[in-house]
């Protein structure tokens, strides 16, 4: 007994791989459902994007990339699908340059979903370098960094920017991000130009973002995949982060059984010596 | 002189702009406004310098047949064909993130595959590092253990599930919304204050010249 226990210590690590895969793929193999309870920081973000009125302009930034995709996306596709049908106008930028044909899909996928008119309900700005510096020029004037969209077309000639110039006509601006854009967000649009902002983030992130949503510098958070998921329940359109619920549940369990094992098969090798 | 000049050209700008954000009137706004633009065009030309010393770093590695010159050669074509595509994309689509551009052929095809695979990798190693190192070898990593055993728990659904017949206050989403809205945030925040107050300090030293290290 003493040595089966020993040996929890010492699993090889591919037999660690393998289980880990099989509780990825099983449950997706097994299309399992869960409930999803929702949190408050993810219903404070559905709302401040709910309490818009029709022709409110929401700014979403896309600061992520192909490397988040799996968790961000599916909060991209929610949050437009919610937008569209509140009748919100939707401007998409982005800060990352590997980032921005990831929005691209997702805002096209929804906009044709919905049956969205580009340059009126929505549109396209695309990407510019600078980051925080872009954020402080936004403030100033949107024109002065973005003189036109993603196709070339100037900004002038857009219906849906013709009255925007700056932050004072963006109503909410919801920026998903796999890094720092969120705090710079926060740090340059919040408190500089009092921009109102929600953020969508990587499971990852998300504590970094607690400080910033409990003083109300966000007004909301979606977290992770289960932020998605979460989201999705709220909207009634489950989707891809409601799918991945199940497979995210049991490889947390299987991650906390083999931290057991190890520490079960640590204590006994430990009493032993 | 040769490091006279960007001192001076670090404290002059630096001075300028915290001046321009507490008087955002003329001349100080303005030239906040200017000095935010020309970064703007040196932050494009740094990719450029980032393509240059990419493209420099694997002629040299093929051209001396270095190990894994192969890899190189991958790349190097790789970049042709894809700059090639983008400028055809941009050429004919008006955008290389048009829908139905080759680019983007590339990019969804390629790209997010590539991208996705890599940090997917790390549900596998993480598994394997949480199984090896985290140990209650004293009382902090036990309490740091626990709670990351009832977080982890709490934020997915079986959390939930396996405490939903349990009083509110004991039930594991919630008990996992306490840890990250009290102890965590208390925690990050202390971490946050601390890195920007660090944060200005070094800002100082730079704008007043006592930090040089930038200068290399």
């Amino acid at each position: 007994m003493s040595g089966i226990l020993e040996k929890l210590a010492r699993i090889d690590r591919r037999y660690i791989y393998v289980v880990v895969a099989v509780a990825v793929v099983l449950p997706f193999l097994l299309r399992t459902k869960v409930s999803i309870r929702v949190s408050p920081p993810v219903v404070r973000a559905y709302e401040a994007i709910d309490n818009l009125r029709p022709g409110s302009v929401l700014l979403i930034s896309i600061d992520y990339d192909p490397t988040s995709m799996p968790e961000i996306q599916p909060m991209l596709i929610a949050a437009l699908r919610h937008a569209f049908s509140n009748k919100l106008k939707v401007v998409v930028m982005g800060h990352l340059a590997l980032g921005i044909p990831v929005g691209q899909l997702g805002l096209e996928q929804v906009a044709r979903e919905m049956g969205m008119e580009y340059g009126e309900d929505y549109v396209s700005l695309g990407y510019r370098p600078g980051y925080t510096a872009l954020m402080v020029a936004m403030g100033r004037s949107i024109r002065d960094v973005f003189g036109s969209d993603y196709r070339g077309t100037p900004v002038d000639q857009i219906p849906l920017m013709k009255d925007i110039v700056n932050y004072e006509q963006i109503d909410l601006l919801l920026t998903l991000a796999h890094g720092y854009a969120a705090e710079y967000w926060a740090q340059y649009a919040g408190a500089r130009y009092g921009q109102r902002i929600i953020v969508g983030c990587t499971a990852v992130v998300a504590p970094d973002l607690y400080p910033y949503l409990q003083a109300g510098q966000i007004e909301g958070l979606i977290g992770g995949l289960k932020g998605s998921a979460e989201y999705e329940t709220l909207i009634g359109r489950p989707g891809v982060g409601s799918l991945g619920m199940p497979a995210q549940s049991l490889t947390h369990i299987v991650i906390l059984l083999f931290i057991i094992f190890g520490n079960i098969g640590y204590f006994v090798l430990r009493r032993k010596r | 002189m040769k490091r006279l000049l960007p001192l001076a050209i670090t404290f002059v700008t630096g001075m300028l702009i915290v001046v321009a954000f507490v008087l955002p009137h003329p001349p100080f706004g303005g030239l906040e406004d200017r000095f935010l633009n020309w970064y703007l065009i040196v932050v494009g030309f740094t990719m450029l310098l980032g393509v240059d010393s990419l493209v420099r770093m694997h002629i040299s590695k093929l051209a001396r047949r270095r190990p894994g010159w192969g890899y190189s050669v991958v790349l190097l074509v790789s970049l042709a064909l894809t700059v090639i595509v983008g400028v055809w994309s941009w050429i004919g689509w008006r955008s290389i993130i048009h829908p139905v551009a080759p680019f983007m052929y590339i990019y969804t095809h390629v790209i997010i595959p590539l991208q996705a695979t890599m940090f997917a990798l790390l549900a596998f190693f993480i598994a394997s590092a949480a199984y090896r190192a985290f140990r209650a070898r004293t009382v902090d990593a036990t309490l740091l253990l626990v709670a990351a055993g009832i977080v982890m728990l709490g934020r997915v659904p079986v959390g939930a599930y396996l405490t939903q017949k349990f009083p509110n206050f004991v039930q594991l989403p919630v008990i996992a919304d306490w840890i990250m809205d009290v102890p965590q945030l208390a925690a990050k925040r202390g971490i946050l204050i601390g890195a920007y107050l660090g944060a200005v300090a070094m800002s100082l030293r730079i704008i007043l010249g006592v930090e040089r290290t930038y200068l290399a």
